[in-house]
């Protein structure tokens, strides 16, 4: 028995099999206890509850939702308010992140200033105590009646009342789908003609390429839209509510600002610091073949920039993606808070904690699958570039 | 033969301001935006925070609300709760004295002559210790006051120390498993780690507050706070692993083989060659760690623990001071911007100071 202990190989073994081990019978041990005890409070395992009506309503959705819809169907609300917060804050950050970050690396030096300063201040404070802060200060502006009005936009208590398109649900999906490809559409195209065409030629294809799919987009509008109706619904005044027009609830703007503020200013740094990796001579090189200096920009630093700044940014695109959760702090049905609900109304805790995992892990592994396949098509072949 | 170098001629105070800000017509566009934005914003940040603000509480709420700027009376009403919570208001100065132990503790820690792993583990154990007792009480003849009625920033440091204290040697324990040679320990230490990291903190600070105590037994369950703190430190470990293994992964190779040539024991090696060099190596990211771990303290008030957010919620929220929400704020994130900022300015010093001998 001890000379076999002695032996490296079965010593290692058994190691091996002691920590799973021990690791797995811990797990299983909590998932007994907790069927055994959530089975005194009547409550049987199974997902079987998925398919029951909830009782209960969200504030925020896409889709249509009432409280007789079944578990599921919450779940899934969740998950594309989550995507629909973070895809909003994400775009909202990276726009913040670029202007400031780009302030960083100007040559001016008050520009430098304003944009450390920025970093400075919002990196410094905890996001939560933002969300707070502009929920507090947006449900603390005046009521409906003695709103805010500028340009067209509505600013009360009740959340921000922006015109709205008068357009049928499938013009409407149409419409995006239009724009999308209005922003996809010159990247592929940059990609496909990438050895034929000169400079210029390319720039001309992909603009024109962009610029039909915009004009598709306003002609799928126009065409779609309600009978007998403006094309734009103003938000109006009709006794002591706001009729007409789109209502961004408090908990959304909140959000989203708080994340495009606080994620702005995560992604100001990564900016600079993709700029900064940009060696010098490069630019030197790009300057002295005669570019102007918006061509060296465009042609080289920014490509280089975005290459050194991808992975990194990937990253804080994921946790942009977890900060979502913050929703339940203002009461934002995101996919956590929906998830925290139905444990707190249907008692199947386990069942749900698997689901939560499930969709984090499905959103993150989504997300750097993405990138991956991004850095992977923009990665410099070869190693002619470097320094 | 010897060189001159001639400097040019100083430019005049005139034509530098010229040269650094108005070279170009786009760069004194950029200038004259920047200045405008920063001396509106200064001047109205000014104004709302000094000039016609509020300061004493002798006019109560109502002159505040009068006036045109911020109301401190607020805070200089309100203070204690905020800064303590609901601690008993004879007993305060204890708190307030736990408070000061931390940032003693956390400024001895960022002195290089404590830098070896007794001392380290000496400072952050004594200051955790006379915190406690201090905050509980009990013993010395100081009075006993629990842990329920701990709140506001003593509440948030004792979380985030003892997250580091529970973190740290979990972190270091998670990383050494996953670089472990025996490929099922490595696997399934990683499959912990990344699983743990690919979920939101509030998703387990949630699972360890309301879902674990159903799936321990009743003796086992202990109170909601050290669950929180155990699941927060749980999720630090996860990321200061990764950090701890990539600072082990800049060690050369040599190193390790060279005190295994030595006749060194795995713990040897591990705890003189390996461990010192790779601390080295991830310092700056580990100071990285503890900033984005102390502004994730916050989250607690989401499973209902009365720290500092919470308690400034309440200071504003009830009754006469509720218009007065921004003051209570700025000053939360006063306090917060002063532990974050002076702990992320010495990370950067840091940075550079380690950058020297590499150059």
């Amino acid at each position: 028995m001890v000379s076999l202990l002695r032996n490296q190989k079965v010593r290692n073994t058994l190691l091996q099999v002691v920590y799973v081990g021990s690791l797995a019978a811990l797990v299983l041990a909590g998932i007994i206890i907790a069927r055994r005890n959530l089975a005194e409070q009547g409550i049987t395992s199974g997902f079987d509850f998925l398919y029951k009506s909830t009782g209960w309503d969200v504030n925020f959705s896409l889709l249509p939702a009432t409280a007789n819809d079944p578990y599921w169907w919450f779940f899934l609300i969740g998950i594309i308010n989550t995507l629909f917060l973070g895809c909003t804050g994400l775009i909202l950050a990276t726009l913040v992140g670029t202007i400031v970050g780009l302030a960083r690396t100007s040559a001016n030096e008050l520009a430098q200033l304003l944009g450390r300063t920025y970093v400075d201040i919002f990196r410094n404070i905890p996001l939560i105590l933002q969300v707070f802060f502009w929920y507090a200060l947006i449900t603390h502006l005046p009521t409906p009646r003695a709103a805010h009005e500028a340009w067209g936009l509505l600013l009360t208590s009740r959340g921000l009342y922006v015109p709205a398109p008068n357009v049928g649900g499938v013009a409407m999906a149409l419409a995006t789908s239009a724009v999308i490809a209005a922003i996809a559409l010159p990247v592929w195209l940059g990609r496909t003609s990438r050895l034929s065409q000169p400079f210029g030629q390319r720039a001309t294809i992909q603009l024109a390429g962009a610029a039909a799919a915009l004009a598709c987009a306003a002609i799928i509008l126009v065409v779609g839209r309600l009978p007998d109706a403006p094309l734009l619904d103003f938000p109006a005044l009709q006794g002591l509510n706001l009729r007409g027009g789109l209502r961004v609830p408090p908990e959304f703007s909140a959000l989203a600002i708080a994340i495009a503020i606080y994620g702005g200013s995560y992604i100001a740094e990564i900016v600079r610091g993709g700029f900064k990796s940009v060696g010098k001579g490069q630019m030197e090189a790009a300057r002295s073949l005669g570019l102007s200096p918006w061509r060296v920009f465009t042609l080289v630093r920014l490509p280089l920039a975005l290459r050194a700044m991808l992975p990194i940014l990937a990253n804080q695109y994921v946790w942009l993606m977890k900060a979502t959760t913050m929703g339940i702090a203002v009461g934002f049905t995101d996919f956590f808070m929906i998830v925290a609900l139905t444990i707190n109304h249907s008692g199947q805790t386990l069942e749900v904690i698997g689901i939560l995992m499930g969709g984090f892990l499905a959103i993150n592994l989504s997300l750097a699958a993405v990138f991956n396949r991004i850095n992977k098509a923009i990665a410099l072949k070869g190693n002619q570039l470097r320094g | 033969m010897e060189m001159v170098i001639v400097a040019p001629p100083a430019p005049g105070r005139l034509e530098d301001l010229k040269r650094r800000f108005f070279a170009t017509p786009l760069q004194a566009l950029l200038s004259l935006i920047s200045l405008a934005i920063m001396v509106s914003t200064v001047w109205k940040l000014l104004n709302w925070a000094v000039f016609s603000a509020v300061f004493t509480t002798s006019g109560g709420p109502e002159a505040c609300q009068a006036a045109a700027g911020a109301c401190w009376s607020v805070i200089a009403a309100r203070w204690r709760i905020i800064l303590f919570g609901l601690y008993p208001f004879e007993e305060q100065w204890r708190s307030a004295l736990a408070c000061l132990t931390v940032v003693v503790m956390t400024v001895l820690s960022c002195i290089p002559a404590f830098w070896t792993g007794r001392r380290i583990a000496l400072v952050w154990g004594a200051g955790a210790a006379s915190y406690y007792v201090l905050m509980k009480g009990g013993v010395l003849g100081l009075s006993y006051v629990g842990e329920e009625a701990w709140g506001g920033l003593a509440l948030t440091l004792f979380i985030f120390v003892t997250t580091c204290l529970i973190g740290f040697p979990l972190a270091v324990c998670l990383a050494l498993l996953r670089r472990s040679e025996l490929p099922w320990i490595s696997r399934t230490t990683g499959l912990i780690i990344d699983g743990v990291r690919s979920l939101p903190l509030i998703s387990i600070l949630f699972t360890f507050a309301i879902v674990l105590p159903f799936a321990l037994p009743q003796w086992l369950a202990g109170d909601k706070l050290y669950r929180v703190i155990l699941g927060s430190a749980l999720f630090f470990s996860a990321y200061q692993a990764e950090i701890v293994r990539g600072g082990m992964q800049g060690v050369p190779a040599g190193q390790e083989e060279a005190a295994m040539a030595l006749g060194m024991s795995y713990w040897q090696r591990i705890g003189r060659i390996l461990l010192p060099q790779a601390m080295r190596n991830a310092l700056p990211a580990t100071i990285n760690q503890f900033v984005i771990s102390f502004k994730e303290t916050s989250l607690v008030v989401i499973v209902g623990f009365f720290e500092i957010l919470a308690s400034g919620n309440a200071a504003y929220g009830t009754g006469e001071w509720r218009f007065a929400y921004v003051e209570v704020y700025a000053f939360i994130a006063f306090i917060y911007f002063v532990f974050v900022f002076s702990l992320s300015r010495y990370g950067a010093f840091l940075e550079r100071r380690m950058a020297v001998g590499e150059r």
